[in-house]
């Protein structure tokens, strides 16, 4: 049918003028499928604390250099492996503005092994909104301007020291920049992908539908680390840091399409057989009209779940590849390159603080789980 | 049920090579190969004895060809310099790293992975579909929610920062060091029953710790699929004819939730194969996981390639039996129908 043969009335069509509607009625209406959306994810408490919980972190990445009190370069050779100081209020049974101890360190002369004491006699009050050491901003401009500093010439180290006396606590602060963003940039490439290839397959169909199918097919039937750890072993030792963390978030972001172009697939094939898209079909609209208007808010949120769910995984298998030494190099640091130092079982056996960045890791983790799990029956309210 | 099987098999011929070719693109992606490495260090040392061993050994193993001639002699389908000898001829390739033959380097660790990545299916099984069916018909009630809250947690702790943790507190509480996956005095044995022993009681740790995450989809998915059953006519119609709740459970609704649940250990597979391979490195096990780190960080490609092809083809084994189960079980699937999900 061509376009001529068609009787169209150019008359703007108001439907809301046919039929008398009371405000609730109109509101319920205009609501966008997006206000209830929220509105269920909302009613998920588990779903709603752990999304707030993201975002606080989230929002803490631009100020680490401020909240750290210690770049994450800045090493101690006087407290190697030094155990974390806890902050305390309490000194002699009176109340004391915040303190720490400081500690002494002593070589014990038969094992050889580093030991701590704790010096009770002088609390060491922590400085707020104070200058402390120096760093770039950014690597922009110069800083000195801290949240928290140790007393002068103390240290305050509540995560303890790494194996080259550098401040666990600051380094789990400046890690979770590259942890964080690696998963977020990683699903970003991944949902590009997916979405452009499960879209071709589901929309097409045909002939691009099966070569897409059997390629998802194939890339899902392969274990995804060991190909990981191929594809960032490949990486040149040339590389600069940066470079290689843009390097690691392509290659997690492009092995872990497929899961979402099957979803997105899945979604089209359904969705084009609704009366809804042949209707904007035989009005003439395009292709990139039907799928951008019609199509995706139908499965935006669903998406957005998908996608949500499949951040943890990226996480994970930068803190891996980081772990096995195939990932962020230095002076850069991540959660898993700093687990690094924990492959030596007797690193672990005598300074189990340097397992700290697994708490991290494993809370991200987990909120992710839950945003995500919060997000999927929020789109889907008809399911289980 | 042989014609299905067949069709199998014949259907995962071109996955294999496509994998296969995929594998060869990755390893073969760093500039440079081992051989040339060396070659660059003699020469920028002004040394020039080595550097004709290095180009002799170079043109023996074909390094100086174009990438689909090399492939196809890695696979064994194009003659190289020494005649058709490739994977598919039985010639793994040789380790530069090691200066062994590749069958050589990985030898035993092929056996242990196998029987590492069997046992975790095994378990998961084992576990998961008790706990699963449990959990089921006692929805929403305690037991059901104290089930859910652990199989959340099983599937957000990370398995290798859950070794790394086991590793400290079976020193801590027990002050033994887990790790290996044998005692030390049988490591360089022949196999024999008392080695087995050893290797089956070392087997527990690492098992629970690749197979945990595996084990909590496992139960979510079994727990889903038979509350979906639970609630249809059939089941109604069962009891009303008063059947006894555990002979009807066992009839009818378990069989039908039976077969996503045979179905989705494949789609579990590449996972725990990725998991056992890093588990390995933290419990320091002897199967292909170290290898391969060693391998990737040495560029030693023939070797590393043998490995990831390994994996490969391990995972594609494991869901064609998986598959061939799930035919066994549900006969929708040998007629071609697919199996309600």
């Amino acid at each position: 049918m061509s376009k001529a043969t068609r009787y169209l009335n150019e008359e703007p069509f108001e439907p809301r003028d046919t039929v008398a509607l009371s405000d609730a009625e109109l509101r319920a209406i205009e609501a966008s499928s997006w206000t209830g959306f929220w509105r269920r994810f909302a009613r998920h408490r588990l779903a709603f604390v752990s999304g707030l919980f993201l975002l606080a972190l989230y929002a803490m990445l631009p100020f680490v250099e401020l909240l750290a009190p210690y770049p994450p370069d800045w090493r101690d050779s006087a407290k190697v492996y030094a155990p974390p100081q806890s902050i305390r209020l309490f000194h002699d049974g009176a109340l004391h503005p915040p303190f720490v101890y400081g500690t002494a360190q002593s070589l014990n002369p038969e094992t050889f092994a580093r030991e701590f004491v704790e010096d009770r006699t002088q609390p060491q009050a922590l400085r707020f909104f104070c200058t402390g050491s120096t760093y770039r901003f950014w690597e922009l401009w110069e800083g000195s301007a801290h949240l928290v500093c140790p007393a002068k010439g103390a240290s305050l180290h509540l995560l303890g020291t790494d194996r080259l006396g550098r401040d666990i606590f600051s380094r789990i602060l400046y890690g979770a920049r590259v942890s964080l963003t690696i998963g977020i940039i990683g699903v970003a490439i991944s949902l590009v992908l997916g979405m452009a290839l499960g879209g071709l397959a589901g929309y097409f169909g045909g002939w691009t539908d099966t070569v897409i199918q059997r390629l998802i097919e194939l890339v899902r039937s392969l274990p995804e680390l060991p190909l990981w750890m191929a594809l960032s072993a490949a990486l040149p030792v040339t590389w600069p840091p940066l470079t290689v963390y843009l390097g690691i978030t392509i290659i997690l972001g492009l092995l872990d399409w497929p899961s979402l172009a099957r979803a997105v697939r899945a979604r089209f094939m359904t969705l084009r057989e609704e009366e809804f898209v042949l209707a904007a079909e035989l009005m003439g609209a395009s292709p990139a009209r039907v799928i951008g208007r019609h199509m995706l808010p139908n499965f935006a949120s669903h998406l957005i779940a998908n996608a949500t769910l499949a951040i943890p995984a990226m996480i994970l298998g930068e803190t891996a590849l980081s772990f096995l030494g195939l990932g962020i190099r230095e002076p850069m640091t991540s959660w898993g390159l700093m687990l690094d130092q924990a492959r030596r079982i007797e690193a672990i056996l005598f300074y189990p603080w340097i397992l700290a960045p697994m708490v991290p890791v494993i809370l991200t983790v987990l909120a992710f789980n839950f945003v995500g799990d919060g997000l999927r029956d929020a789109a889907d309210p008809h399911q289980g | 049920m042989l014609r299905y099987t067949l069709k199998r098999l014949l259907g995962m011929i071109p996955a294999l090579l496509a994998a296969s070719l995929l594998i060869f693109a990755v390893i073969d992606l760093p500039p440079g190969d081992c051989l040339s490495n060396q070659m660059a260090e003699l020469k920028s040392r002004g040394e020039t004895a080595g550097t004709e061993r290095l180009e002799f050994l170079r043109h023996e193993f074909d390094l100086d060809r174009s990438f689909l001639e090399r492939y196809a002699i890695w696979m064994g389908l194009w003659p190289g310099s020494r005649g058709f000898s490739g994977l598919l001829q039985g010639d793994w390739g040789w380790s530069f790293e090691f200066n062994k033959s590749v069958a050589s380097v990985v030898g035993e660790t092929l056996a242990l992975t196998i029987i590492v990545n069997a046992a975790t299916v095994l378990f998961i099984y084992a576990l998961a579909f008790p706990i699963g069916v449990y959990a089921a018909t006692r929805a929403y009630g305690w037991s059901d929610y104290g089930i859910t809250l652990a199989g959340y947690l099983g599937l957000a702790v990370p398995n290798f920062l859950l070794a790394l943790a086991l590793l400290y507190y079976a020193n801590a509480w027990f002050g033994t060091a887990i790790g290996g996956l044998m005692a030390p005095e049988y490591a360089d044995q022949p196999w024999s029953l008392a080695k087995l022993g050893s290797i089956l009681a070392h087997l527990i740790v690492p098992v629970i710790v690749i197979g945990l995450s595996g084990t909590a989809t496992m139960i979510r998915r079994l727990r889903a699929n038979l509350l979906d059953e639970l609630h249809k006519p059939y089941v109604i119609a069962a009891r009303a004819k008063g059947l006894r709740e555990r002979d009807l459970l066992v009839k009818y609704p378990l069989r039908l939730s039976l077969a996503p649940f045979i179905a989705d250990i494949g789609n579990l597979l590449p996972s725990l194969v990725s998991g056992s391979v890093i588990v390995s490195v933290v419990l320091s096990l002897p199967t292909i996981g170290p290898v391969l780190v060693d391998a990737l960080r040495a560029q030693d490609h023939f070797l590393s390639g043998f490995i990831l092809l390994f994996t490969a083809v391990l995972t594609m084994i494991g869901m064609l039996i998986s598959d061939l189960i799930l035919a066994l079980v549900d006969p929708r699937v040998r007629l071609g129908e697919t199996p309600r999900q």
